[in-house]
């Protein structure tokens, strides 16, 4: 990749029904950035993602991955070219096993088929910390397990760009913690990441630069102190 | 079980039911087993879509008549071998199989289910209108009276179900074990997930509903020649789609044993009941059945045989804990 900007989201519209999720919304964002998507609930953050990863179509605009125009592709498809989420509600394949839960992505982003498959599994387990339950079923794992298990599952998948969805809603300060050190090593891998959150302490830690959803508009874009600052964005989270 | 000993053991029972056929003279025993092993047919693909995918099919009927009645017209415009029967029952409801995959983009869960149910409703009408393949009196047909090696017919058509059962429960099971299944399990699973994954769900359903109805379009396309007279409300029948259900749950949906051992149970119970009681009873023999084993055992007999499996072996590793 050249200087562009290794996802370029153009304008990118979503309705539902009557209700304009998404109004013309406009990202750039560079190779191995680290980039922060913050906003209040219901400003349209999950569907702008969603819409980056292909689980919902936007209806108007364009939406570029690593120069390829993404728009129209299924969900599984941008996944074989590098976009991997985490979900916000963690959604593991319950009637498997963790390790079983990597191999799926694995196989199927088609960056693996090999007899290698399960060491390269164990060896992202080991790193969000998740190899002693490797052959515990998925569904009986903790939250802060659970979250672990979306990271790795993403992870497995072979992302050039990961979408962090909320990954830390509802834990304790060091378990932030935990997966924030998680997400800087991915990082220091080269992957592009961008991160969704609550968590301001976090956020503002992680990324280089940040942008503020309000109500299905960009309102702000910029560093995390420039962001701090701005008016704007105190209004849109406090109000008048 | 590996392929290698898979076939052997198909190739095994084939010739069984070769040499059982030669010895037993008792046609009723071949009627019964047919029935039976028919129902190892629609169970099994039944648990193709409902077991692995997690699409639940009340549609059973639409897929097995739709077989039967392709064999009439074959019959009726070219009186077409039983071969070519099988081959177009099974396209023809394969590719009904395939609409129904479409139907998943938009329909999940219970909308899926009741559309399934609906669409039997509306290929029944349709055969009652149909007077080529005589509408709602039916159609006699007349099949030959003998098969060479085998005598009788119905000691032909049992084998041939017999091969046919073999067949889908060998698809099945090579399903499962590749990575269709795994992809399948993962639609279950969690279908936005797998997606976001690199499953292509989309494909990965259309394969579970064609194959799945194309085996019930199997099982269906020798029913013509087995009762000779085919009519809707016969291959409509609720039977199909309660059974088909009921079997691989009782069984356990999970693996291709499921299906077998279901349909092998409730369908010996249900021809014991029949002959010694009536045949009015069988659905409610499934229905008391199924109730039971939703509550006491929800995965199935072979998932409880896992569940105690493994709390044997955790005795037992228990036990050495103790001893060392």
């Amino acid at each position: 990749m050249t200087s562009g900007a290794f996802l370029d989201v153009q304008q990118v519209t979503k309705r539902f029904g009557g209700f304009q999720a998404l109004s013309a919304v406009s990202l750039s964002i560079r190779q191995g950035e680290r980039f922060g998507l913050i906003g209040p609930n219901g400003s349209g953050k999950t569907t702008l993602i969603n819409c980056i990863s292909g689980t919902l179509r936007a209806d108007g605009g364009r939406i570029v991955f690593a120069g390829q125009d993404v728009t129209t592709l299924p969900a599984h498809r941008r996944t074989r070219l590098g976009i991997a989420r985490s979900f916000q509600i963690p959604k593991p394949f319950v009637s498997m096993t963790v390790l079983d839960n990597l191999l799926i992505p694995l196989e199927y982003s088609g960056h693996e088929r090999t007899d290698g498959a399960v060491e390269h599994a164990m060896s992202i387990l080991t790193l969000v910390g998740l190899a002693p339950k490797a052959r515990v079923r998925s569904g009986a794992l903790t939250q802060i397990e659970m979250r672990k298990l979306e990271l790795a599952r993403a992870m497995a998948a072979g992302p050039k760009l990961l979408v962090s969805d909320e990954a830390m809603a509802g834990l304790s300060a060091s378990e932030v913690d935990d997966i924030l050190a998680i997400l800087f090593e991915l990082n220091q891998r080269g992957i592009t990441i961008i991160m969704i959150e609550h968590i301001m302490r976090a956020v503002m830690r992680f990324s280089e630069r940040i942008a503020v959803l309000d109500a299905g508009e960009k309102i702000a874009e910029g560093q995390p102190d420039a962001i701090l600052a701005d008016p704007r964005v105190e209004r849109a989270y406090l109000g008048e | 079980m590996s392929q290698r000993a898979f076939l052997a053991v198909a190739a095994l029972v084939v010739v069984a039911g070769f040499l059982v056929s030669r010895v037993l003279t008792n046609q009723y025993y071949y009627f019964a087993a047919y029935v039976i092993l028919q129902y190892v047919v629609l169970a099994t693909a039944w648990n193709i879509l409902g077991g692995y995918t997690g699409y639940v099919n009340f549609g059973t009927p639409a897929f097995f008549a739709l077989g039967a009645y392709t064999s009439v017209v074959l019959i009726k415009m070219m009186n077409a071998p039983l071969g070519l029967q099988l081959v177009g029952g099974a396209a023809v409801a394969g590719l009904l199989g395939l609409g129904i995959g479409y139907l998943t983009l938009r329909l999940r869960g219970v909308f899926f289910s009741i559309a399934t149910l609906a669409l039997a409703v509306v290929l029944q009408t349709l055969f009652v209108n149909w007077e080529y393949t005589g509408g709602a009196r039916g159609l006699s047909l007349i099949r030959p009276a003998t098969a060479p090696l085998f005598g009788h017919y119905v000691q032909f058509l049992f084998e041939v179900m017999l091969i046919l059962a073999l067949f889908a429960v060998g698809v099945a099971a090579w399903i499962e074990h590749s990575w269709i299944g795994r992809g399948l399990a993962a639609i279950r699973d969690n279908e936005e997930a797998a997606e976001c994954m690199g499953v292509p769900t989309l494909r990965l359903k259309l394969v579970a509903t064609t194959v799945s109805g194309a085996l019930m379009g199997l099982a269906g396309a020798p029913f013509p020649y087995f009762v000779t007279f085919v009519e809707p409300g016969s291959v409509f029948d609720l039977n199909y789609a309660v059974n088909s259900l009921a079997m691989p749950m009782i069984g356990g949906s999970t693996t291709w044993v499921g299906p077998i051992i279901g349909a092998v149970l409730l369908g010996t119970a249900q021809q014991v009941a029949t002959v010694t009681i009536s045949s009015a009873l069988n659905l409610l023999i499934v229905g008391v059945i199924l109730v039971a084993f939703v509550i006491l055992a929800p995965e199935g007999i072979v998932g409880l045989i896992q569940r105690l499996a493994r709390r044997r072996e955790g005795d037992v590793r228990l036990a050495h804990g103790k001893a060392t």
